[in-house]
């Protein structure tokens, strides 16, 4: 870095390029995404086994149930499992940024927090109501597909305000969305592959760049 | 027509102060260790420029805790602000009459 100078467009481009940085929310930690990732397995993992009991249930469109069960008792049950599984992943994201920022010396309240939570929930909120009217008209087969496109809108909306695997993430996450919608009955495997391996391998990478060294 | 030279603020000519200023124009406030990140910038290097930046009330220094560690967080006041806005002007008068 030069101590003095007198290039206005060398400045400038200084000025720019450490106000877009220092903007960008860094509390974020890899180990929030290799948590709710494992987290989003052991969700996934429950759905299959117990709820859709070992795929005896067709997760498709019509949530075929072969030999008894009762349609309500699966919805309750796979609510609330994904609501169990968005309240750890979430409250995880919380403590490790708390414990990153706290490290730093910083708050974790910022203007770039806000920043990055109002433009992560835009899509987010609007996928979450989408959803509902997916299931409001027994529209099933296609939740794990709207909330894997969704959620990866937001994180390619959000992805500008801090690291740019997040960018990438959102991307990966779209892709198998699509996947997700057009082959109904890997609708369970890709939500986990997306929700839970994509976040501890992305998890990880962040980790490895950007938080080992300190 | 005015000389736009007169408006550049001696005090940001150093780019460690120019980039010090910049990052607390957008930021309410940011820790010494976040700044010293951001810069690339050792201990000794960052506070010598912290502490003259202070002495001529461009930015001011508090003393917090962050958890149950003592934190110290920088500031940029108000005159430093303006200041930081006319060096900016100044530096796009430069640029646009080159």
């Amino acid at each position: 870095m030069k101590n003095s100078s007198t290039h206005p467009n060398e400045d400038l481009q200084a000025i720019r390029d450490i106000m877009e940085r220092s903007s960008r929310f860094l509390s974020l930690s890899g180990l929030s995404g290799i948590f709710a990732g494992i987290i989003a397995l052991m969700g996934a993992a429950i759905t299959w086994l117990f709820i859709l009991d070992s795929g005896h249930v067709h997760y498709d469109e019509f949530l075929r149930i072969p030999g008894g069960g009762t349609f309500s008792g699966i919805r309750l049950y796979l609510a609330l499992d994904a609501l169990l599984v968005l309240g750890l992943a979430v409250a995880g994201a919380v403590f490790f940024s708390q414990r990153k920022s706290r490290k730093a010396g910083q708050r974790l309240w910022t203007n770039s927090t806000r920043r990055l939570v109002l433009h992560l929930m835009i899509p987010l909120v609007a996928g979450g109501i989408f959803i509902l009217i997916l299931v409001l008209h027994n529209n099933w087969g296609l939740v794990a597909s709207a909330m894997l496109m969704f959620y990866g809108l937001a994180l390619v909306n959000a992805g500008k305000f801090t690291f740019g695997e997040i960018h990438y993430l959102g991307l990966t996450e779209i892709g198998l969305g699509i996947l997700a919608g057009v082959f109904l009955d890997y609708g369970l495997l890709l939500w986990a592959l997306g929700f839970g391996l994509m976040h501890i391998v992305y998890g990880s990478v962040m980790y490895y760049r950007h938080e080992r060294k300190r | 027509m005015k000389n736009p030279i007169s408006n550049l603020q001696k005090v940001f000519e150093n780019r460690i102060r120019l980039g010090i200023m910049s990052a607390l124009m957008v930021n309410d406030s940011l820790s010494f260790n976040v700044l010293r990140e951001l810069l690339e910038l050792t201990d000794g290097n960052l506070a010598s420029h912290l502490k003259a930046l202070e002495q001529q009330d461009i930015i001011q220094v508090s003393k917090q805790f962050i958890g149950r560690k003592p934190s110290t967080t920088y500031q940029a006041t108000g005159y430093g602000k303006d200041l930081f806005r006319k060096h900016l002007a100044a530096l796009e008068d430069l640029l646009s009459n080159q």
